[in-house]
């Protein structure tokens, strides 16, 4: 059969079609989505090994985190639909809505980068925190919390592990929408966005040395820009699409197990 | 790839979208954002553990094959590329459950 491929090649010009359907890119996306998806698995099946093995896991979190947590999760399920109306406006080749949209999906992750941002910024000023993270000047550590992060240390290291994780990818998925909405404009944003996020941020805050990944994510991106400048077709944004829909997805799955199987339910 | 092959994929890629009206977006939307709002209800039920996890995660399995259908299309690609993908997810990851029983035995048989 390859032979005959082979051949047909040669005197036509005509490749042989693609295996699965489609094209090399978003075979590529699939394969790199399967291989993240073990990635996170491997955080999950850890975090669920610490819980089954240790007795007294602790359940921390109160309705304001709940609550929190999910308004994430509704940014994230918004953010999806935005970015399949983006796909969908480029396929028809409407590039001022498929931009639009664009811009939706990256205001609905930036927002849930910020609501993990406060969530993570108020757990490590009550106390529940890694020995990494410097103490919180001036700010009494609740007893609750303490006492979880010194006696189930488990607990604080599989939950920022898991969810730094997981805010790690939501934060390099908007750049990468980012890049695909506005190309070389996005450059000088991403640079105000680091010295917005690296000037308002506490020195003793995790956030403060994060938000030097935007600083590297915009030089990487200004080499990519600058090596192969492009305009990006309906491809280039459905392929982004689908890293984002599996951001959203591995989220759907860290909110019941880490945050709903941890609420502290009081009963009056 | 050239361009003959490339067009006639980005046709087959614009043929399918051009079947979805936008209305099955929105209808996936709406079904994640209420088995999101049973989700956060089932939270204050104070259920037994084992219990409430099975329905988590049997919620989250539905909202994830929702999301793979519909928002990433995998619905509308060949049968090959479904299986292909979707059944060596399932096996790597069922693979990562041979550690529960170890789990297990710390638990009930403490470390010797």
């Amino acid at each position: 059969m390859s032979d005959v491929a082979v051949q047909h090649g040669v005197a036509t010009g005509v490749y042989e079609p693609s295996l699965f359907g489609t094209y090399s890119k978003k075979i590529g996306m699939w394969l790199f989505l399967l291989s993240d998806s073990l990635t996170f698995g491997a955080l999950l099946f850890a975090y669920s090994y610490g819980r089954i093995s240790t007795p007294n896991w602790p359940t921390p979190f109160h309705s304001e985190s709940i609550r929190n947590a999910t308004l994430m999760t509704a940014f994230l399920l918004t953010s999806s639909l935005t970015m399949v109306l983006a796909v969908r406006a480029a396929v028809f080749g409407n590039a001022k809505a498929q931009r639009w949209w664009l811009l939706a999906t990256m205001a609905c992750g930036t927002a849930f980068v910020i609501l993990h941002g406060r969530e993570w910024s108020k757990l490590i000023a009550e106390g529940l925190t890694l020995p990494m993270f410097p103490a919180v000047p001036g700010h009494e550590a609740a007893a609750e919390y303490k006492n979880v992060a010194e006696t189930v240390p488990q607990f604080p290291a599989t939950f920022f592990g898991l969810t730094g994780m997981h805010m790690l990818h939501v934060t390099l998925g908007v750049v990468y929408l980012g890049i695909v909405a506005l190309r070389k404009k996005f450059i000088p944003i991403l640079l105000g966005l680091w010295l917005v996020a690296w000037l308002a941020t506490p020195a003793y805050s995790p956030f403060h040395y994060g938000a030097h990944l935007l600083l590297l994510t915009a030089v990487v991106a200004g080499i990519v820009l600058w090596l192969r400048p492009k305009v990006y077709d309906s491809a280039d944004v459905e392929v982004a699409g689908l890293y984002w829909h599996f951001v959203d997805l591995v989220w759907m799955f860290i909110f019941p197990l880490v945050y709903l199987m941890s609420t502290r339910i009081i009963r009056s | 790839m050239n361009d003959a092959t490339q067009f006639a994929l980005e046709q087959r890629v614009a043929e399918q979208h051009r079947h979805h009206g936008k209305a099955q977006f929105f209808w996936v939307w709406g079904a994640l954002l209420v088995m999101t709002g049973f989700e956060v209800y089932l939270g204050y039920q104070n259920m037994e553990p084992v219990r409430m996890l099975s329905i988590l995660m049997g919620l989250s399995l539905l909202k994830a094959g929702l999301i793979i259908a519909y928002f990433m299309h995998m619905k509308f690609e060949l049968s090959r590329m479904k299986w292909l993908t979707m059944s060596s997810l399932l096996v790597c990851l069922s693979l990562m459950c041979i550690f529960f029983p170890d789990a297990y035995r710390i638990i009930h048989l403490g470390v010797k």
